[in-house]
C-alpha cells in the first residue's frame, strides 16, 4: 500500500472541483454549451444558469464539503475509520424532525416560510440538533464523555427516531408519505440563494475551526489518555468538535435532506490514499466530499431527462459499489 | 526536585486499589515497581500522571500540586508510555513518533531531526515510513518507547522531566531489552526521573536505584535492590521459592527461581 502526496492530491482536488462545476453548469433539462456559459445574452439562459444551476453547484459543493470533513472527524474522534457523522444522531433526529412537520404542518409547508425555508428545513435541524445534545448528555459523566457511551447512545436515540418516524409514517396519508421519502433521500433541487448563503457562512465556519483542532485529533488516535499526556484538553476537543458536527450536519440536513454516503466514504477513501494526519485529511476530504456532490448532483439531472433523480440516490449508487471494493480489498490484506 | 506522590489511597467502584501508598520518584534515579499482576502497579502511575484523581492523598510534580499544572506544561515535563496501545490507523513511524512533538513549539524542523534521532535510539529507524498498522508487537512498542522520548528529548524550562513506562519491555527480545535499559540509564544521567514498572525481576535488579515491591495495593518494600531483594521477600509476595546470587559482573542480586 503506497500513499500519495498529500498536497498533490488536495491541488489536483482544487483543480478537478471547479472543472467538475463549470460543467456542471453546462448539463441539466436545458443543455447549455460552454461557450454560452461565458456569452449568454439571453434572459432564459441567464435564469437557468444563476438562479437554478449555480446555487445548486454552490450548494452540492459545501455540503458535500461539510458532509464529508465531519466525517473525517468524527472517524477520528470514535478512532474507527468506518464512523460517520449519523453516529451522534444528528440525522435520525433530523429524519423525526422534517417528518413531524411534514405530518402534522403539512398543508402550511409551502406557505409557511421562514426566512425563505420551509419548516421542514426548520424541523429537520432542531430535531438533528436536539437528538445530538441527548445523546451528548447521555454520554458525559462527572469524569468527561465515554465515546462508548456515546456510540450506544446513538444507537438507542436512532432507534428511537426510527419508531417515532414509522409511527408518523403510519399517520400520513399518500401525499405526505412521498414527501417523506423524497426528503430522506436527500436532494438539492431545492437550491436558492438563501440556501446557499446559510449553508457556505457554516461550511466557512468548520473550515477555520477545524484545523485548531487536527493535531489534537492525531494524539487522540492513540487513545484518549495518551491524547492528555501530550497536553490535549480532550473533553474541550470533544465537546467543540461534536457541537460543530451537529451543526454543520443539521444545516446540511435540513437544506438538503439525507445525502448518503457521502459522510462515511469519502474520508475513508481519502484516508487510504494520503494517510490518517487530520491537518491533510480534513481539507482533502471536504474537496473530494464537494467534487463527488457536484458530480453526483449533475448525473442526477441528466440521467431521466427531462425528469431528475434525487441526488442522495446517485451518491449511494456512486459510493456503495466503491466502498464494497475496498472492503474487499481490506479483506485481502487481512 | 522531584514526582512525589504522598499517603494516596484510591477507591474504584467498591474496590481498594490502593492503599496509603506514598513514594518519592527522584529526578535523575530510575525507580523500578514490580510486584504480582493486579497489585496496583498500573493504578499508581495512572495517580501520579494525573491520569486518575486519587480518593485520598495528593500528587505533586516539582513542588507544585500536579493539577496546578497545565495540560501543556505537564506535558512538557511528564511523558508516559501506557501498557497497551490503541492505534488502529496507518500512521508511519515518522508521524507516531512526530505525535510525542505535539506538546512543544519548536518547529518542523527540530522536530524532524528529534525524530529521526529518536527512532534510531531505539533501533528502529528503517521502519521510518512503515506503517504501524503492518508492524510486530516489539517493532509498534519501539515505536511508541521512540514517541515518548521524542516528548521529552531536550530539556524544559519548567523544572525537572519524568518518563513513565508501564512494562515498556513485554515484547522485546533479549537485544532490546538490554537496549531498553541503557536508554533509560542514560536517560537518568541527563537528569530525566523514570518510573518503570517491570515484571522481571533481574531486569529490575539492573537498572533500578529504586526498587518499590507492590502487593495488594499497598507498598511491601522499597530500596535499593540489594536490600529489597530476598528469599523471604520473593516467597511471600510471589509465592515462588528462590534463591538470591550475586551477579558474577555487575554484582546486582540476581534471582534464580
Amino acid at each position: 500500500m503506497r500513499r500519495f502526496s498529500a498536497s498533490g492530491l488536495i491541488l489536483a482536488l482544487a483543480v478537478l472541483l471547479p472543472v467538475v462545476s463549470l460543467l456542471s453548469m453546462t448539463v441539466g433539462t436545458v443543455s447549455i454549451s460552454l461557450g454560452d456559459l461565458f456569452a449568454a445574452d439571453n434572459n432564459q439562459v441567464n435564469t437557468i444558469l444563476f438562479d437554478i444551476r449555480l446555487p445548486r453547484i454552490l450548494l452540492a459543493i459545501c455540503v458535500g464539503a461539510v458532509l464529508s470533513s465531519t466525517g473525517a472527524v468524527m472517524q477520528g474522534l470514535f478512532r474507527n475509520p468506518l464512523a460517520d457523522p449519523s453516529l451522534i444522531g444528528v440525522s435520525s433526529g433530523a429524519s423525526v424532525g422534517a417528518s413531524l412537520m411534514i405530518v402534522t404542518a403539512g398543508g402550511f409547508i409551502h406557505s409557511g416560510a421562514l426566512l425563505g425555508l420551509s419548516l421542514v428545513a426548520l424541523g429537520a435541524f432542531v430535531g438533528g440538533f436536539v437528538a445530538t445534545l441527548l445523546v451528548y448528555r447521555l454520554a458525559t459523566s462527572g469524569i468527561g464523555t465515554s465515546i462508548t457511551t456515546m456510540l450506544l447512545a446513538g444507537i438507542a436515540i436512532a432507534a428511537i427516531a426510527g419508531a417515532l418516524n414509522s409511527l408518523l409514517t403510519y399517520f400520513s396519508d399518500n401525499d405526505m408519505l412521498r414527501q417523506i421519502s423524497l426528503w430522506q433521500m436527500g436532494n438539492l433541487s431545492g437550491a436558492s440563494w438563501t440556501k446557499v448563503s446559510i449553508m457556505a457562512a457554516v461550511a466557512l465556519l468548520l473550515m477555520a475551526q477545524f484545523p485548531r483542532d487536527s493535531r489534537a485529533l492525531n494524539a487522540l488516535l492513540l487513545g484518549e489518555s495518551e491524547a492528555r499526556h501530550l497536553g490535549v484538553d480532550v473533553q474541550a476537543v470533544k465537546r467543540r468538535l461534536i457541537l460543530l458536527t451537529a451543526l454543520g450536519v443539521g444545516v446540511c440536513v435540513a437544506l438538503a435532506g439525507l445525502v448518503g454516503f457521502v459522510g462515511l466514504i469519502i474520508p475513508h477513501i481519502v484516508r487510504l490514499a494520503i494517510g490518517p494526519d487530520h491537518r491533510w485529511l480534513i481539507p482533502a476530504s471536504a474537496l473530494a466530499g464537494a467534487t463527488l456532490l457536484v458530480f453526483a448532483d449533475s448525473l442526477a439531472r441528466i440521467v431521466v431527462i427531462p425528469a431528475e433523480l434525487p441526488t442522495g440516490i446517485l451518491t449511494a449508487l456512486l459510493g456503495a459499489p466503491f466502498f464494497v471494493a475496498l472492503l474487499l480489498q481490506q479483506r485481502k490484506q487481512v | 526536585m522531584t514526582m512525589l506522590a504522598d499517603n494516596i489511597s484510591l477507591h474504584l467502584s467498591g474496590f481498594d486499589l490502593l492503599r496509603n501508598v506514598s513514594i518519592e520518584v527522584e529526578a535523575g534515579k530510575v525507580t523500578a515497581i514490580v510486584g504480582p499482576n493486579g497489585a496496583g502497579k498500573s493504578s499508581l502511575l495512572k495517580v501520579i500522571s494525573g491520569e486518575l484523581e486519587p480518593s485520598k492523598g495528593s500528587v505533586s510534580l516539582n513542588q507544585k500540586p500536579l493539577n496546578h499544572w497545565s495540560l501543556e506544561q505537564k506535558a512538557q515535563m511528564l511523558a508516559v508510555l501506557p501498557q497497551h496501545a490503541l492505534l488502529n490507523f496507518p500512521f508511519t513511524a515518522n508521524e507516531v513518533v512526530g505525535l510525542g512533538r505535539i506538546p512543544h513549539q519548536t518547529g518542523s524542523v527540530k522536530d524532524t531531526q528529534i525524530v529521526a534521532e529518536a527512532l534510531e535510539l531505539v533501533d528502529a529507524s528503517y521502519l521510518q515510513k512503515r506503517f504501524y498498522t503492518q508492524m510486530s508487537g516489539g517493532e509498534k512498542q519501539r515505536v511508541q518507547l521512540a514517541r515518548v522520548l521524542a516528548q521529552i528529548w531536550q530539556p524544559c524550562e519548567l523544572g525537572e522531566q519524568f518518563l513513565v513506562l508501564d512494562e515498556p519491555t513485554s515484547a522485546f527480545d533479549l537485544s532490546h531489552q538490554k537496549l531498553t535499559l541503557d536508554i533509560v540509564r542514560n536517560l537518568a544521567d541527563r537528569g530525566v526521573g523514570v518510573v518503570i514498572v517491570i515484571h522481571d525481576l533481574n531486569l529490575a535488579s539492573r537498572c533500578a536505584d529504586n526498587l518499590v515491591v507492590f502487593n495488594g495495593g499497598v507498598i511491601e518494600a522499597v530500596g535499593s535492590p540489594e536490600e529489597v531483594l530476598t528469599e523471604q521477600l520473593i516467597d511471600k509476595v510471589f509465592e515462588v521459592k528462590s534463591i538470591i546470587a550475586s551477579h558474577p559482573v555487575s554484582k546486582k542480586p540476581l534471582v534464580i527461581t
